[in-house]
């Protein structure tokens, strides 16, 4: 199990920092002077001069890479080119809402899509199945934005039962900030939870095909000992790694939503930094988001490997 | 001599007469065809993508209107579905119908170009890395796949844009750009899996050079799962772009793309939530469709490839 882990975080590592070289020099495609976007366009030379130098942009490229990845491994990324504050500072305000928003809409995927299949995959073929089916196609196919606008569009304008946008901290007013959470989390959610439930019916009914599941039943134990203890176990433990590589879709999903919900967070700072071609900001925010991605497929992979010892040894 | 080799000369005419029929080749399509045709979502996506196929190709035919002809009088805007305008009218007047039409045009130039960029790149680098093996794939090749895998794809894409500036043309290459990562892994790990097969030392040992394997040996092999992967990343391409273009990091106006007809209707739910119905409706229709056809093809392709998404 050691060895297995030391492995596994050191791919995560070179992962991340391979990640962070791409986006450095892909941002550094980005035309235009960042100086001059700080220091606005009635500016002298001088003055433009010098805000190159403290910037460091006068520096060779290479020289520029290491700087940045020294201050960002401290929490430095520098300053935001566009809003007149530190990169660091940015995120950090914005990562309560966004976590709000994620962690809400993953724990409604995996509340939902994963009974969901569950009842589908134990009776293949039948009412339940047939409900999850059509559940799951539609929710695949529908992007997070549109279903965002619909459940709007009915609970909010139609029925008037949800405030439209914006939000409440938790720590304010719990019930308002439910209220504010409700729709975003759904629209979030819902494409992760289809997802889990199709890979769920499948693991399901490929168990229950085993020969360990017949035994179990020639031997004579009760239906439900044999879903329960033999089946199910079995058929979870893969869930585990799909649901972790669901945490990078479910991310970039809630960039949009949070577009349609007028939520403060890193969808909005995102966009804004493309829309001002604010490099600092994107990149800041790409090595954070590719980091949290890394580490929780890494921790979802030792959970596998805890959950089933056959892994570790292969 | 002459006796013995006139009826091989016949059975061999016989088979070249008869032989696109009794081809393996044909043979495999029509196994592959029979087996598909009995999956009824999967001919119905077919038939969907065919029909937004026909639709997008013959645009200016089919659509009423001119997608981006306005008329601003106050009963002209936000329409309700009517005889005139089947999908109503938005908030510049202009007919939803003939736009959503043109949008299946901008829909599919997005999946097929975007597609074959992915293709393109990600083929051949699969087949290099898995032939070629040992330090340049485990170190170069599949480490710059696995950064580029765990980037959440929407982030990454807007990265590449805010660098390139959005439009049309940048947002399919960047896709195809992104997508190319997936394409690399499947095929690279194909390749891997054909090279342990004993036909492959055979060829070897008769002198086969790497150019005929990978050509005769790996890429058919390769074509299978590269299918079935197209059809399924395709509906996950056209979600990706109707997200861009619904944030306007995609296509910009006034080009009648889903995702921003979706955000102009948006702006106005107050006023009509019809200007959405139409657009909405589209990506839903394209985007199931293609994951029937993607599914079907993988059921009738090879049972084996069902753990490709």
């Amino acid at each position: 199990m050691g060895s297995f882990l030391i492995r596994r975080l050191a791919q995560g590592i070179v992962t991340v920092v391979l990640a962070s070289i791409l986006v450095f020099f892909v941002m550094r495609l980005i035309p235009g002077d960042p100086a001059l976007l700080l220091v606005g366009t009635d500016a002298s030379a001088e003055d433009i001069e010098q805000v190159r130098e403290r910037l460091g942009l006068n520096e060779p490229l290479v020289q520029q890479y290491f700087d940045w990845l020294a201050g960002a491994v401290r929490g430095d990324f520098g300053p935001s080119f566009t809003k007149g504050a530190e990169v660091g500072n940015l995120m950090r305000v914005a990562l309560i809402p966004s976590a709000e928003l994620a962690v809400a809409g993953y724990v409604f995927a995996l509340a939902f899509g994963i009974p969901l299949g569950i009842v589908a995959g134990l009776k293949p073929g039948g009412p339940g199945d047939y409900a999850a089916t059509g559940f799951t196609m539609f929710t695949l196919g529908i992007p997070n934005f549109v279903l965002g606008i619909i459940l709007i569009w009915v609970l909010a304008v139609l029925l008037g039962w949800l405030p439209i946008t914006g939000r409440v901290g938790i720590d304010e007013d719990p019930v308002e900030a439910l209220r504010f959470l409700v729709m975003p989390m759904i629209a979030v959610g819902a494409g992760t939870a289809a997802v889990l439930a199709r890979f769920v019916r499948a693991s399901i009914m490929e168990t229950l095909n085993q020969d360990y599941v017949r035994t179990a039943r020639a031997k004579g134990l009760r239906e439900r000992t044999v879903v329960m203890r033999h089946a199910m176990r079995n058929a979870l433990i893969p869930v585990i790694t799909v649901a972790a590589l669901q945490i990078g879709f479910l991310i970039s999903g809630a960039v949009i939503v949070e577009v349609v919900f007028a939520r403060p967070g890193f969808g909005s700072l995102l966009i804004g930094g493309v829309v001002g071609r604010d490099y600092q900001l994107i990149q800041g925010m790409l090595v954070v988001l590719v980091t949290v991605f890394v580490v929780v497929n890494t921790l979802a992979d030792v959970a596998y490997g805890l959950a089933d010892p056959r892994i570790r040894v292969s | 001599m002459s006796v013995t080799s006139e009826p091989t000369t016949e059975t061999l005419q016989i088979g070249a007469r008869e032989s696109w029929r009794d081809s393996p080749r044909v043979e495999l399509a029509m196994r592959v065809l029979r087996i598909y045709v009995r999956n009824r979502p999967a001919v119905f996506g077919a038939f969907i993508l065919f029909g937004l196929g026909i639709v997008a190709a013959f645009a200016p035919f089919v659509a009423p209107y001119d997608p981006l002809k306005a008329d601003l009088c106050s009963e002209c805007v936000f329409q309700a579905p009517t005889l005139d305008h089947v999908a109503g009218t938005d908030l510049l007047g202009r007919d939803l119908l003939s736009r959503t039409i043109f949008g299946a045009r901008i829909a599919w130039q997005v999946v097929v170009v975007a597609i074959g960029v992915a293709i393109c790149i990600g083929v051949p680098t699969g087949l290099v890395a898995g032939y070629v093996g040992g330090k340049l794939d485990e170190l170069l090749i599949m480490r710059i796949v696995d950064a580029l895998m765990a980037m959440p794809a929407l982030i990454l894409i807007l990265a590449m844009t805010a660098a390139v500036g959005p439009n049309i043309i940048n947002t399919m290459l960047i896709i195809g750009i992104v997508w190319s990562a997936g394409y690399a892994r499947l095929t690279r790990g194909v390749v891997l899996s054909i090279m342990q097969e004993p036909y492959v030392d055979a060829a070897r040992s008769m002198g086969a050079g790497p150019r005929r394997i990978i050509l005769r040996h790996l890429m058919p092999n390769v074509v299978a799962p590269v299918v079935v992967l197209a059809s399924l990343s395709a509906a996950a391409i056209i979600l990706v772009e109707a997200g861009l273009s619904f944030i306007g990091a995609g296509v910009q106006q006034p080009t009648p793309a889903w995702g921003g007809m979706v955000f102009e209707g948006y702006s106005n739910l107050f006023r009509s939530a019809w200007p959405i119905a139409a657009p909405g409706i589209a990506v839903v229709l394209m985007v199931v469709s293609f994951n029937f056809v993607g599914d079907g093809l993988r059921d009738a392709m090879d049972p084996r490839l069902r753990n490709i998404r």
